[in-house]
């Protein structure tokens, strides 16, 4: 669909508001709704836009799917990695109050750090759904 | 929600019929999963019927503010949860319908089951 | 005001539900069931959902559509049999009108309905469900926690659990599609079979790779022209 001025144009202008959306969405999740769920969606959502419109293959240039496997296991090691890092310092499994010197600040650091994990976990997993539905019966892919 | 009180119950109830029927009564493996989709979100939207209060606002705490009152934040966790499994859900079961229609050519289920019971192996 | 929104709102969902039941082409089914989805999103503000309202949105009307416009486009749109009348394609058997499911959710509507007569009156803030846990959430997260989403603060911390399960649960999804879905019939960009009967592509190597400059300057792995066929890299 590259061959469409608007559609071309539109999408070059509105990825990078998406994916900015998406980083504000996640880091005011605190203050607002928000939160790690949704932050990835959004920005997986800028992906597949992108991928709609220019096609998978420049997508797979910008982003491969090697890339995208790592982020989704890289979330889900992060938040056990959260987890262990507590034990070490003294607490229970996921028990932030250890992680800092005062234990509010030790919830905002856990909080940060678990909510990044899911983005990160969520975003990889739903590009990756999408590239492999997109790349199936293609035989250039 | 005032002019409804205990009859909204009975509507989602009625929603998440129209969702179940779809599942059981269509043929087409994509229209079942579609119903299933509705099914979910009326079960979501029964369950976080359940923690509003009349007056309420979102459980955002506001700075220095007393006596606000806010709905039960509990319900919103767990359907927050549910929503994303149940998108994992429909991940998968579309995965599993695209191999059966290049394994059976069709993904009508009773065609499905007849071409099973021809070839029963 | 808010009762004629609530009640246009209930309307919709009611339409968008029932069309989809009654349609034959796919494409339509699933815009249906996509603004379904936007229509909960707005029933879940008027509730004071705002996390969830966000997450069905973004979740339901917009990844959930996605993906069933990817497989729609692998397996066709229309709806083949009839809907009303059940025609076997190889045995003799009558046709016959599906009351059996109808009378199946009728039966379980009932039960439902029956089982919501003991529920407590909607909004009202004596329900058990806010007696136990929840207003020690609200009011323990701003000393513990210290952040004002209180959604955010029980996901994370207090059912952090709960989230690292559904975590895993998202990421085992990935696993599935793609232990069904990555196997692509075909050679991959060697020319070798890998794994057995299906040619699996190897990801590191079978792919188009990122962006490489070489000697003169072109990207690397920038599909050639039909001049450069058999010639130097």
């Amino acid at each position: 669909m590259s061959d469409q001025v608007i559609l071309r144009v539109a999408t070059k202008i509105i990825v990078p508001t998406i994916l900015l959306f998406a980083l504000y969405v996640q880091f005011h999740g605190d203050f607002g709704p928000g939160g790690g769920f949704q932050a990835g969606v959004i920005s997986a959502a800028a992906f597949i836009l992108y991928a709609l419109v220019f096609g998978l293959q420049r997508t797979h240039r910008v982003l491969p799917t090697w890339a995208v496997r790592t982020c989704a296991s890289i979330g889900v090691l992060l938040y056990g990695g959260v987890g262990l890092l507590t034990m070490f310092m003294g607490g229970a499994f996921l028990d932030y109050n250890v992680l800092a010197h005062d234990p509010e600040h030790g919830q905002h650091y856990g909080i940060l750090l678990v909510e990044l994990g899911v983005m990160t976990t969520v975003f990889g997993v739903m590009v990756a759904i999408f590239y492999f539905f997109a790349a199936r019966g293609r035989q250039d892919l | 929600m005032r002019i409804l009180g205990l009859y909204n119950y009975w509507f989602f109830i009625f929603l998440m019929m129209v969702g179940f029927y779809i599942l059981i009564s269509r043929r087409n493996l994509v229209k079942k999963i579609l119903g299933l989709n509705i099914f979910q979100t009326s079960v979501f939207i029964f369950y976080i019927s359940m923690g509003k209060i009349s007056g309420g606002t979102a459980p955002i705490l506001i700075e220095g503010a007393e006596g606000v009152v806010y709905s039960n934040p509990l319900p919103h966790v767990l359907i927050l949860t549910a929503i994303v499994v149940g998108v994992s859900t429909t991940a998968v079961a579309l995965a599993i319908v695209v191999r059966m229609k290049e394994a059976y050519g069709t993904i009508e289920g009773d065609e499905i089951t007849a071409l099973d019971n021809e070839n029963p192996f | 005001m808010g009762a004629l929104l609530d009640f246009a709102l209930l309307a919709f969902l009611a339409t968008t539900a029932l069309a989809v039941v009654r349609t034959t082409k796919l494409f339509a089914a699933t815009m249906l069931a996509g603004i379904y989805s936007l229509l909960s999103a707005g029933l879940f503000t008027v509730m004071d959902a705002v996390d969830v309202a966000f997450t069905e949105a973004a979740v339901g009307a917009g990844i959930s559509t996605v993906l069933f416009l990817a497989t729609l486009a692998l397996v066709g749109s229309k709806v083949k049999t009839p809907q009303l009348r059940i025609r076997d394609i190889s045995a003799k058997v009558p046709a016959r009108r599906p009351v059996f499911p109808l009378v199946v959710v009728l039966i379980t509507g009932a039960i439902l309905i029956y089982g919501t007569l003991d529920m407590p009156p909607y909004g009202d803030p004596d329900n058990p469900i806010h007696q136990h846990v929840a207003p020690r959430y609200l009011e323990e997260s701003e000393h513990e926690i210290g952040i004002p989403n209180v959604v955010t603060s029980v996901l994370a911390s207090y059912r952090g659990f709960d989230t690292f399960g559904e975590t895993t649960v998202v990421f085992t999804a990935a696993i599935g599609v793609m232990i069904l879905l990555s196997a692509m019939r075909r050679k991959d960009r060697f020319g070798e079979e890998r794994w057995g009967e299906e040619n699996v592509p190897d990801l590191y190597h079978g792919y188009v790779t990122t962006f490489w400059l070489d000697q003169d300057g072109r990207m690397k792995g920038e599909p050639e022209g039909p001049e450069e066929q058999g010639g130097e890299p």
